[in-house]
């Protein structure tokens, strides 16, 4: 015998297990209209692959995956698709979602099924893709998509895989039914399922309060190397964490995923679709269900086609809805309320619980709490649940997490073990939504006060730049205005300068052309020059896409600025290619160079000339055109972006930038007048 | 009929807060038998008056403060305050003793700060506590037990509590006075010299002791609360006791079995360490809080100027609950550390 671990809490309620195991699973039927939800597991949606007037067949696909989590979805009988439209469903806000609907035509005609005879032969990744086409999500109520699960990163080795049949919620005997009666397609799922995870063991757990399903697993299991492990009664035994820690005596790490500590969980159910998906080559269609309470008077299982309306069921089992207080998908622990019995039975319907008002009586209105810490005793993640309690009332959050409030796995336990009747739970369920919605709204203002504060220190610099070129210029031209009234000579003007420099430059090569060695030095400066010059344009191309994606009003003087780098590249690049050219003819060297050096002689003269050709009142007015442009388009841009209706603070900005120009404008028109004037 | 839309669970358990003080209420009756049996039928008439000035304070806090009457009156915490503080007080006390102790428990430790479940403090404890403080001497009045003195009838009881001017009460000093007061004696002598002493501790105390014990272990057994705080503080008392007994010189502090069977050592430990409301709440938590209680008892019992000490324990370990929840969160599923202190 196998040794198993206790956790910590749990309780014992009322099983209730024996009223729907009176009789074998029953196949309910084909109904005359089948609603299948496109969303009946965790993740994306399926995307609906058929039209309203198609003719399906039984099988046939439906709706595709959309995404990695995500599964298909197949028409659970032969018919024609009425409709692709919102339906009421069976979830706990009572929504509607998009489902398709299919008017069954009676002939239950098959679509063409191929199975595998040895799926060893196939590779894993086949199996995998096999597994996920069948639409299969875990069964026991989450309806996590099971390929997902099972494509564990090579990396984790796994050295348990469990097949939960723990089944601990009252009520509920759909997979103590399925493995009664299916044991074979069980173990043969389980041995597909062994061959796709390669753990160092294979455990089927079952809780001790199933006998038969035990009986049946041993003998189908004889032989194969499953091995089956009963465990003590105890709700929620069948919770995936808690049944890790029976099982391994591990816990999963909080936030972690049991794949972290080598440990893979998949459902009965589960197991028994994976065989038919690899083996019959059927998809999932179909599923058992467990239809019970007080209100039923034939509870029993019912083998059922997905899409089945619940009211469809709960007639075949004789329903009384007069008895009937409220009726539960799922169990009594976790089972969720649906609004009518008219929604659909999904891949995750495993109980229709249908109980009178006597045996789950209307909730009595809560009273204080005492801390008698009855909640904490049960609770089998370990939290206080009356301290939660009361930081939840208080809408303390920090304290929430710091109690590890998103450790509840809100199995139920607390509320059920209150004496004052508290909908823990309840407070649980809000406050985590609450702590998200707080998350999501922190990130967001986090993102934008982050793109706020680049912006503004963007500003700040340009600003600075700016100020400071500004200083240097006034600088430069205060001394040349003392120097020239102290000379009494002609302007020296920074042309001229770069004139002479150019010039010194031209005679420094040629001296250097003729002593052979300078030319290595040479091009080691021009390489250098390539370089910092193209990290220059690349930054410079950066800011000015930055600049064009946030509309700023940049973008024209970048692109100049790129345009001129460039320009620089290109000759620096011409230059060291000469250069490289005439590694052996000096001369042709020493020409190249002498061209450049030439022909900033020769620019530099140009725009010497070209700005001795303005007056000053005409590069006044100059610069007042180019400002009067900037204005107009700024002008422009505020308003689409008014009429676009964007955000209030990109407004803003605008209409600073117009007033700036404006203002700019303004000054530009003094100084003209002046200029005129003078 | 419109189905019901509530969220999960749907089944409750059999627990309710009404029966988890029924069931206290039933656990103190052996204590009270017993009680009855040794000092008569004051601890009874104390109990009945006490009840009907609880309901009466309890109904008259609820009315002011708007809530429903009949939905906070039978969960029967009112009760049980009267019946803790009733046990706790002398037999044979006046009416007005009563009155102005089971009036402060229920309006002020319990109403004043939010009603059922927000009280801070033990109401039945703040109740003694006004009483000490405010009358000593009344306070410290108990009756001999049987066989040591006269014990009146269930008329002079009466009469002792609704007309108290006219009942000549006879009181003798508890065992736990004597000890304390004892300086000279070797405490065998004390024992053969004083009249109060039986087998273990005092005649009539030890056997009020061993019923409280047994009404405790039986709520232990119903899962009312756990074995944790009273464990604890049943054994740091024994500890304390066997370390500074000294071998039952003039200076001992009284034998462990002594200190387990006198006073309201195990009224307290069962009755009142164990009510949720003020208690610490992990159960790493209640050790210390039960231990700390018993560390109390013990020093105030045998260096202190009071007959007895739970309730002076209690209140001061009420302020520290809060402090020790800090520092003794469990463990939480998946997590390599408890949370606690940070």
């Amino acid at each position: 015998m196998r040794k198993v671990f206790d956790f910590h809490g749990g309780i014992h309620p009322p099983e209730n297990k024996q009223q729907s195991l009176q009789t074998p699973i029953v196949k309910a039927g084909i109904p005359p209209l089948l609603v299948l939800p496109l969303s009946q597991h965790i993740g994306a949606p399926a995307v609906p692959a058929v039209a309203p007037g198609d003719r399906v067949l039984k099988g046939q696909l439906i709706g595709e995956a959309r995404g990695f989590v995500s599964v298909p979805l197949h028409a659970p009988t032969s018919g024609t698709i009425e409709a692709v439209e919102e339906r009421q469903i069976a979830h706990p806000s009572g929504h509607r979602a998009p489902c398709i609907v299919i008017r069954s035509d009676g002939l239950d005609e098959w679509i063409e099924c191929r199975g595998i005879e040895d799926y060893t032969t196939l590779d894993k990744s086949d199996l995998l893709q096999r597994i996920r086409n069948a639409g299969i999500a875990g069964m026991g109520g989450a309806g996590f998509p099971s390929a997902v699960k099972l494509a564990v990163q090579p990396e984790k080795k796994i050295s348990t895989l469990i097949i939960n049949g723990t089944e601990c919620e009252p009520y509920i005997t759909a997979d103590d039914a399925l493995m009664r009666e299916r044991a074979e397609q069980i173990v043969s799922g389980a041995m597909i399922l062994r061959h796709l995870v390669e753990p160092e063991e294979t455990l089927l757990g079952v809780e001790d309060n199933k006998p038969e399903a035990i009986a049946t697993l041993l003998t189908a299991a004889q032989g194969t190397g499953l091995e089956v492990v009963s465990f003590p009664t105890k709700y929620p035994s069948g919770g995936e964490k808690q049944l890790i820690e029976i099982l391994t005596g591990k816990q999963v790490p909080s936030g972690g995923l049991p794949a972290d500590i080598g440990v893979v969980c998949q459902n009965m159910g589960s197991a028994a679709a994976i065989h038919d998906a690899v083996v019959l080559g059927r998809p999932l269609i179909s599923r058992i269900t467990t239809v019970t309470g007080d209100a039923i008077d034939q509870p029993q299982n019912f083998e059922v086609l997905l899409g089945t309306s619940m009211a469809y069921l709960l007639e075949k089992a004789g329903y009384r809805a007069e008895r009937n207080n409220r009726l539960v998908m799922g169990g009594p622990m976790m089972g969720f309320t649906v609004p009518s019995p008219d929604v659909p039975v999904v891949k995750t319907t495993n109980c229709i619980l249908a109980p009178s008002e006597r045996e789950l009586p209307t909730p009595p209105p809560a009273q204080a709490c005492i801390r008698c810490g009855m909640c904490a005793e049960v609770c089998p993640a370990s939290l206080l649940p009356q301290q939660m309690f009361w930081f939840a009332q208080g809408k303390e959050f920090d304290k929430l997490e710091q109690h590890n409030l998103f450790d509840c796995i809100e199995c139920g336990a607390c509320s059920y073990a209150c004496p004052s009747n508290i909908p823990l739970v309840q407070y649980y369920r809000a406050s985590k939504a609450e702590i998200l919605q707080l998350r999501r709204d922190h990130e967001k203002s986090e993102h934008s006060r982050l793109r706020f504060e680049a912006r503004q220190e963007r500003l700040e610099r340009e600003e600075r730049e700016k100020a400071e070129k500004r200083a240097a210029r006034k600088k430069a031209a205060e001394a040349k205005a003392k120097q020239g009234t102290a000379n009494g000579e002609a302007e020296e003007d920074p042309i001229q300068a770069a004139i002479e420099r150019a010039k010194a430059k031209k005679a420094a090569q040629q001296s250097a052309a003729d002593a052979q060695g300078g030319s290595e030095g040479e091009r080691e400066k021009l390489e250098k020059a390539v370089v910092s010059t193209r990290k220059r344009l690349d930054t410079a191309i950066a800011k000015l896409e930055q600049a064009q994606a946030e509309g700023s009003d940049l973008v024209e003087a970048l692109q100049t600025g790129v345009d001129k780098t460039r320009l620089k590249l290109e000759t620096a690049e011409t230059a060291l290619a000469a250069l490289q050219n005439s590694s052996d003819s000096t001369t042709a060297e020493s020409t190249s160079s002498t061209d450049a050096a030439q022909l900033a002689i020769e620019k530099a003269m140009a725009a010497r000339a070209a700005e001795a050709d303005l007056s000053p009142a005409e590069k006044a007015r100059a610069d007042l055109e180019k400002l009067e442009q900037r204005l107009e388009k700024s002008r422009a841009k505020l308003a689409q972006s008014r009429d676009a209706g964007d955000e209030e603070k990109i407004i803003e900005a605008l209409e600073a930038t117009v007033e700036r120009l404006a203002g700019k404008v303004e000054q530009a028109r003094q100084q003209l007048q002046q200029a005129e004037s003078a | 009929m419109a189905l019901m839309r509530v969220t999960s669970p749907h089944a409750h358990g059999p627990m309710s807060t009404q029966r988890v003080m029924q069931s206290v209420l039933l656990a103190t009756v052996p204590g009270i038998i017993v009680l009855t049996h040794f000092f008569g039928f004051g601890t009874l008439v104390n109990i009945l008056w006490g009840c009907v000035v609880a309901l009466s304070c309890e109904a008259l806090a609820l009315k002011l403060r708007g809530r429903p009457l009949g939905f906070y009156l039978k969960d029967c915490s009112a009760l049980v305050t009267a019946f803790l503080l009733c046990i706790a007080l002398p037999p044979y006390s006046p009416w007005w003793l009563i009155a102005v102790g089971i009036a402060s428990s229920i309006l002020l430790a319990k109403h004043f700060y939010g009603g059922m479940g927000y009280n801070p403090f033990n109401p039945a404890m703040v109740g003694y506590v006004v009483l000490l403080i405010s009358f000593p001497v009344q306070m410290t009045a108990w009756a001999p037990p049987r066989g040591v003195g006269e014990l009146p009838g269930l008329m002079e009881a009466l009469q002792a509590c609704f007309v108290p001017a006219t009942f000549d009460a006879v009181t003798l000093a508890t065992p736990l006075d004597v000890m304390r007061q004892n300086s000279s004696l070797l405490v065998e002598d004390l024992w053969s010299q004083s009249p109060q002493f039986g087998r273990w501790a005092g005649i009539g105390w030890e056997w009020v002791n061993i019923a409280f014990l047994a009404g405790g272990c039986w709520l232990l057994y119903q899962r009312i609360f756990t074995w944790h705080a009273p464990v604890a503080m049943l054994a740091s008392i024994a500890l304390l006791a066997a370390i500074f007994n000294d071998a039952g010189s003039s200076a001992s502090g009284g034998s462990p079995l002594f200190h387990l069977l006198s006073g309201a050592t195990m009224f307290g430990a069962f009755f009142i360490v164990t009510d949720p409301v003020t208690s610490a709440v992990s159960l790493r938590g209640r050790l210390v809080y039960g231990a700390l209680i018993g560390v109390l008892v013990y020093v105030i019992r045998v260096r202190g100027n009071y007959p007895d000490a739970v309730a002076f324990a209690v209140l001061i370990m009420n302020f520290a609950a809060p402090f020790i929840d800090h520092y003794t969160q469990p463990r939480t599923y998946g997590h390599e550390k408890s949370g606690g202190g940070s």
